[in-house]
């Protein structure tokens, strides 16, 4: 208030007639500061929810690096620490590991449309494998009924809730086609999600700032959001996670399809396959001569989904002949 | 201190001391005012009350509070926050004839389209927070501090664009206010270069945030290169029509009368600038819906409803409506001569441009999803509430800026001399 009347006066001094002005200003700068003042309150009340911040996310979690960034010991301890805060808020025992691609490996998935029925047991099996929110039935896979004699997706459902197969029908699952030129990655502003050497396009679910520009890249419908905390009941928590796979999200990140990471850098087969009754699912090391999916991409007419949009999918589709 | 008269130049430490105190005389003659500006200003406080508890419960729970879904990932919010670039980019449409055309009535008022840019800005700022699945991890886009994965993600380089472009209006205005307040003639030197950088950037604005959405091959509706053009178009309809009605209320709340050949001038713009966007809207219609096909998807639910799912087909209609009939309004002499008439005419290109470069621009990019399924979208309360309160903040910030501006330019003398 000194500073005010300073300045008010300064082109005047002398004169002597601004006093009951200053008089007048003086009332006034105080109904102001008692109106700033109960402004002020009223907004530190409107935005208290705002302690779920430092409730939920402590000092370590919040000065957390990208994990690019990390050494072994800090991975050690963010490691604990996540393990311990699932001990608390779930409480169940977990392991979390940090599998790395094994050299000279690259992954790609393979699906024969001709035995695939439609069954749905790949979304059961991705579900619980994966730690999924339960409420939601969340899952990396969508499976389409399309209509014989159409590719075109309009034609296709993805809610169908009757027998299968129907005659007049096939079945196409769509999960992340963990593309080689993949646009989720491009948009990203952050560098949460990258590819990794054996083409496994990973998440870094403690970087990532939920911006979901990555869901509108996609062109396949691969990626999901925690639009909440994931619930899941004690005991069907998947203890065996790894860091960048299927360790349980925290809520407003990305998340998508990882190959099951934890289980294929492992040598075994992805939890989908193993669910698959079919047979229509074959996953593999395209660099190993021997594999089941070389043979396929050599000795079938193997498709991609939206070839034309220059993506490069590592995850093909063929019929039997 | 006795030799300091107006034209000689302050010294720097004189002015670095006297800034603070021009901020807060300024605050303090813009918080002045008569019964109705308590009003408004205790109305506006209100909503942005509402707003900032709704983001804070949204924060809390999670975006689940949000209708948005996996289908339709991007909402109001987004639609917001694209909007409200090109109202921020319109205010060149002022700076472009005062400083390239030397348009000396423009230039008196020309901090009032500046102005407005500033509060555009931090409203899509605010829209693209709101937005945010983790506020908390904000610091992760800072470049330097963060993983900042420029250039390959155009949301860093609008990240850039956005805050750049707030810095030069922040300095272009303070500058000028402040050299007005200290008494001091401004030196060109330190704002024609500025605001010749502020047109560029101003074009800049609305590119990049169009080739957010238009450079994603997944997405057809957006994946048009005439969306840019059509941003830019919408955004000189919108802009000027927020000024225009600005200038209208001015000229009620100043006592001294302001000049009617800017408004002139905006309104000229707007004849043009609402007939090329019609042009391009009818270029892109035809375009889809002659070749049809699975590519016409997103424009038929728009505009005609798909497989019985309508929502949006009410709001991009009453948006034609608006934009024709305001475009009929403005090509017709009145608007020059009845400022009731101009302002109804405003608010209609503004609300129409709103609804099309809004809900209208994103929802059906999501409308089939990628893999044609189709799953509606409606905002939920929270996020009705949230962009009330931002739309709020805005008006404040609005309000004030342009309160201080008059305070400063009306003033009879310098406030202060250098001392």
């Amino acid at each position: 208030m000194t500073d005010r009347r300073e300045v008010e006066s300064s082109p005047n001094n002398g004169e002597g007639i601004h006093l009951p002005i200053l008089g007048q200003a003086t009332r006034r700068t105080a109904v102001k500061g008692a109106a700033v003042a109960l402004g002020l309150a009223a907004f530190g009340r409107a935005i208290w929810p705002l302690i779920s911040i430092p409730e939920n996310v402590s000092v370590d979690e919040f000065l957390q690096q990208h994990y690019k960034e990390l050494t072994e010991e800090d991975k050690r301890k963010i490691f604990a620490r996540l393990e311990k805060e699932t001990k608390e808020d779930y409480g169940a025992d977990v392991t979390l590991s940090d599998h790395r691609p094994i050299p000279g490996v690259k992954f790609v998935y393979a699906i024969n449309l001709s035995k695939c029925n439609g069954n749905g047991k790949c979304m059961e099996a991705c579900n619980i494998e994966n730690n999924h929110h339960r409420d939601t039935n969340q899952s990396y896979i969508r499976v389409f009924e399309m209509t014989k004699g159409s590719m075109d997706m309009a034609n296709a459902n993805s809610t169908y809730e009757h027998t299968v197969p129907q005659d007049d029908k096939f079945y196409m699952p769509v999960q992340c086609q963990q593309c080689d030129n993949p646009p989720c990655v491009t948009v990203c502003p952050v560098e949460a999600t990258w590819k990794e050497e054996d083409g496994i396009i990973v998440v870094d679910y403690n970087w990532c700032i939920g911006c979901r520009y990555c869901e509108a890249a996609c062109p396949y419908h691969a990626r999901r959001f925690n639009w909440e905390t994931p619930v899941i009941p004690e005991e069907e928590i998947n203890p065996n996670q790894d860091y960048l796979s299927n360790r349980i999200r925290p809520q407003g990140v990305v998340e998508k399809c990882h190959y099951c990471l934890h289980r294929t850098r492992e040598g075994r087969m992805p939890a989908c396959l193993e669910a698959c009754p079919t047979g229509a699912r074959v996953f593999g090391n395209i660099n190993d001569p021997e594999s089941d999916i070389n043979w396929i991409l050599n000795n079938k007419r193997v498709f991609v989904l939206k070839e034309e949009l220059g993506t490069r999918p590592n995850f093909f589709y063929f019929f039997d002949s | 201190m006795t030799g300091n008269s107006t034209d000689q130049p302050l010294t720097r430490a004189a002015a670095a001391r006297n800034y603070p105190r021009f901020l807060w005389w300024g605050l303090g003659q813009a918080t002045n005012g008569n019964w109705m500006f308590y009003v408004w200003m205790f109305a506006l406080t209100a909503v942005f009350l509402v707003g900032a508890n709704a983001w804070a419960i949204q924060v809390s729970e999670g975006m689940i509070v949000t209708n948005m879904t996996d289908h339709v990932s991007w909402g109001l919010y987004i639609a917001n926050f694209t909007f409200m670039v090109g109202v921020a980019a319109g205010g060149v449409m002022m700076v472009i004839p005062a400083y390239l055309y030397h348009d000396k009535k423009m230039h008196d008022i020309v901090i009032v389209g500046e102005l407005l840019a500033i509060a555009a800005i931090v409203m899509c700022l605010m829209f693209v927070v709101a937005d945010l699945g983790r506020p908390d991890r904000f610091w992760h886009l800072l470049p330097g501090i963060g993983r900042f994965n420029w250039p390959m993600s155009m949301l860093t380089w609008d990240v850039i664009v956005l805050n750049g472009y707030l810095l030069l209006n922040l300095h272009i205005c303070g500058y000028l206010m402040y050299m007005r307040f200290l008494g001091v003639e401004p030196n060109p030197k330190w704002y024609v270069p500025f605001v010749m950088l502020s047109i560029f950037w101003a074009i800049s604005i609305h590119t990049v945030t169009a080739f957010l959405y238009c450079g994603l091959g997944g997405r057809p509706f957006w994946n048009s290169a005439l969306l840019a053009p059509r941003f830019l178009t919408s955004a000189f309809v919108a802009g000027p029509a927020l000024i225009l009605i600005t200038l209208v209320v001015l000229r009620r709340i100043v006592k001294r009368p302001i000049d009617q050949g800017p408004s002139r001038l905006l309104i000229n713009i707007v004849r043009i600038t609402t007939v090329v966007n019609l042009i391009m809207i009818i270029s892109e219609v035809f375009t889809e819906f002659y070749t049809g096909g699975a590519h016409t998807a997103p424009a038929q639910y728009l505009f005609f409803g798909l497989h019985g799912h309508n929502q949006l087909v009410p709001w991009i209609w009453t948006a034609m409506v608006f934009n024709v009939v305001a475009m009929i309004l403005f090509l017709t002499p009145w608007v020059m001569r009845n400022s009731a008439i101009l302002v109804v005419a405003s608010l209609l290109a503004f609300i129409g441009a709103w609804i099309e470069k809004g809900m209208g621009l994103i929802i059906p990019g999501f409308i089939p999803s990628t893999l044609h399924e189709i799953v509606e979208y409606t905002p939920s309360l929270i996020e009705w509430k949230v962009t009330a309160g931002i739309w709020a903040a805005g008006f404040m910030i609005y309000t004030i800026a342009i309160k201080m501006a008059i305070a400063i330019f009306s003033a009879e003398r310098p406030i202060v001399r250098g001392q």
